[in-house]
Parts: C-alpha cells; sequence; structure tokens
C-alpha cells in the first residue's frame, strides 16, 4: 500500500513534468541562501527548483497531519530479535516512539553518540547525496524505476556504508 | 495556484511515510540487519510499481499536463561516483535513520532536533560543492 502511494507520487511529479528527487531540495536551499556568491555549483537558477520546496513544505505538513490526526498510538512493531538486540546495547524501550528519544533529543544532541548521529550522521547524508547524485527517492525508486545502471551501483553503495555502519560502527556507538 | 498542486502530492507523501514507519530510526536499522520485510516491501513495491508504470509512460508517449512529452534523462555514465557518493550517504542513513525525505517529514512529526541534523546535511552539501 505505501509503495504504492509512493510510486504514485513519483508518477504524479512526471505528469506534471518534474522529476522526483528530495536531496536536490539541500542544494536549492544552500543556493537559496546564497552559497551561489562564494560557488559556482551553487550558482543556479535555483527559483526554477522553488516547485520542490514547495513540495518539501508539504511533506513537513503531512508529517504533522499523520501525527496529530491520524494516529492513533505510534509504537513501531519491530522485530523481536531488532528489539533484543537494541536492548543488549542499552537502549531502552525499541520500538516506542519513531526514534530512540535518548538521542534523538536536544539532551541527546551533547553526548557524543548523539553528535555523531545527528551532526556527522546528517553531514554524510548532504555529502554523499550530492556526490552520488541523488538519494533514495532519486536513485532507489526513480532510477531503478527507469532501470537505470548508474542507480544500481548508486543503491549498492547504499547498502556498503548501511551495512558498515550498523554491523561495525553502531554497536559500539550505542554502547558508548 | 499552479504550486497547490506539489503542495497535495507532498502531504500524501509526508503522511504516507509516517503511516508507512519508514521515517523511523528502527526500521532503518531492521533494515541493515536483515531482520524484517518491512522496508524490502515497501521499497520493493514502489520500484516493481514505478518500472511498469515508466514503461506505461514510454510506450503510450504520454504527455505531461503541459503538453510536453515526459523524457526522463540518463545519468551521467560511470560508477565511481554512485559508488562512493552512495557508500558515505548510506554511511549517513543508517546513523541518523534519515535519508532527506524523512528529514523533513521527522520536523513535521514533531521531533525539532532534527533540524540539526538537517542544517548539517545542507553544510555536507555545501562542502561538496566546495570540493
Amino acid at each position: 500500500m505505501a509503495g504504492m502511494l509512493i510510486a504514485a507520487v513519483m508518477f504524479g511529479l512526471l505528469l506534471f513534468g518534474k522529476r522526483f528527487g528530495l536531496s536536490s531540495n539541500l542544494r536549492t536551499i544552500c543556493s537559496a541562501f546564497g552559497a551561489g556568491k562564494s560557488c559556482e555549483f551553487f550558482d543556479f537558477d535555483w527559483k526554477s527548483q522553488s516547485w520542490n520546496l514547495v513540495f518539501v513544505a508539504g511533506t513537513i505538513m503531512g508529517g504533522f497531519i499523520a501525527n496529530r490526526f491520524l494516529s492513533s498510538e505510534v509504537a513501531i512493531a519491530i522485530s523481536p530479535k531488532t528489539v533484543a538486540e537494541l536492548q543488549s546495547f542499552g537502549l531502552l524501550n525499541p520500538g516506542a516512539d519513531f526514534m530512540p528519544a535518548s538521542i534523538f533529543s536536544f539532551e541527546g544532541l551533547t553526548s557524543l553518540k548523539g553528535f555523531v548521529m545527528i551532526v556527522v550522521g546528517g553531514f554524510l547524508v548532504g555529502f554523499g547525496t550530492r556526490y552520488a547524485g541523488g538519494c533514495t527517492s532519486g536513485h532507489a525508486i526513480s532510477g531503478l524505476s527507469n532501470l537505470q545502471l548508474p542507480s544500481l551501483i548508486a543503491v549498492i553503495g547504499f547498502f556498503i556504508g548501511g551495512l558498515f555502519a550498523t554491523y561495525l560502527v553502531l554497536p559500539h556507538l550505542l554502547t558508548l | 495556484m499552479k504550486f497547490v498542486k506539489y503542495l497535495i502530492v507532498g502531504v500524501v507523501f509526508g503522511i504516507t511515510l509516517t503511516k508507512a514507519e519508514v521515517i523511523s530510526w528502527y526500521r532503518i536499522y531492521e533494515m541493515f540487519r536483515f531482520q524484517s520485510f518491512h522496508m524490502y516491501g515497501v521499497i520493493g513495491t514502489a520500484v516493481v510499481l514505478g518500472i511498469i508504470l515508466i514503461q506505461a509512460i514510454k510506450r503510450s508517449e504520454l504527455k505531461a499536463i503541459d503538453g510536453e512529452p515526459i523524457l526522463i534523462p540518463s545519468k551521467e555514465r560511470g560508477w565511481k561516483r554512485y559508488l562512493f557518493g552512495g557508500t558515505i550517504f548510506g554511511l549517513g542513513w543508517a546513523l541518523t535513520g534519515a535519508c532527506p525525505g524523512p528529514l523533513f517529514i521527522q520536523v513535521g512529526n514533531g521531533f525539532l532536533v532534527m533540524l540539526v541534523a538537517i542544517a548539517a546535511a545542507l553544510l555536507g552539501t555545501y562542502c561538496y560543492g566546495l570540493l
């Protein structure tokens, strides 16, 4: 059901003559902040991308609407194996909310693990998506749907990085 | 007014990813540990249906609402940037538990600390632009 709606969103944007891709907004916002003055990469007509910023504003509203009016109770039914594993790393109540509150909060941000997961992680997301030319929406959904080889390579990269972080970094980081 | 349609599609996307729990850090962790089919089901369904829709567009030569043909530009050839860039993004995806769409949707859900992650992502994009 959700996958169908995601494909429908991509299809809708194509019908509007646009392309489905979230990470390009990060570049657009940099330009809107005036990054084009100091760097050629951001010196483009960012206003031509304002439709995508409106789309992003819609996603924020959608998150708000889902949270306020469409939620019964947020509990993520992750697998028992995942719960046990995360508990062994010291996380309390895995799955009680969308994310571990002890880390993804302003208090959590001041701890080393919170800083690494929010700030370093966020930085890598911004850097990596632009380097790769797309994120999950642009490569995994749009690119694979269009049977593009570069997108398959990018998705393989997503997994190399994601598996490395999940298997080799997070166990140490979470138990700090 | 011409922007309203993008806003509506965005709202649909935000609600969908929230209700499907795609914006959950736990779901991303679980996906990379292969401990649940959940995320593979969501992304797999989107891709299968996406392939069908894009093939249908190509075969029927469907036009966009402005009358222009729908052309999907091919990505540049090569593999290095996709593999290395993808790997860097994958590291960040697993740490934050969010890709660029969910980062914003999480803010809508009230996780205001993710504004810091968005600021860090903007800095990351800016640093890529400088290189």
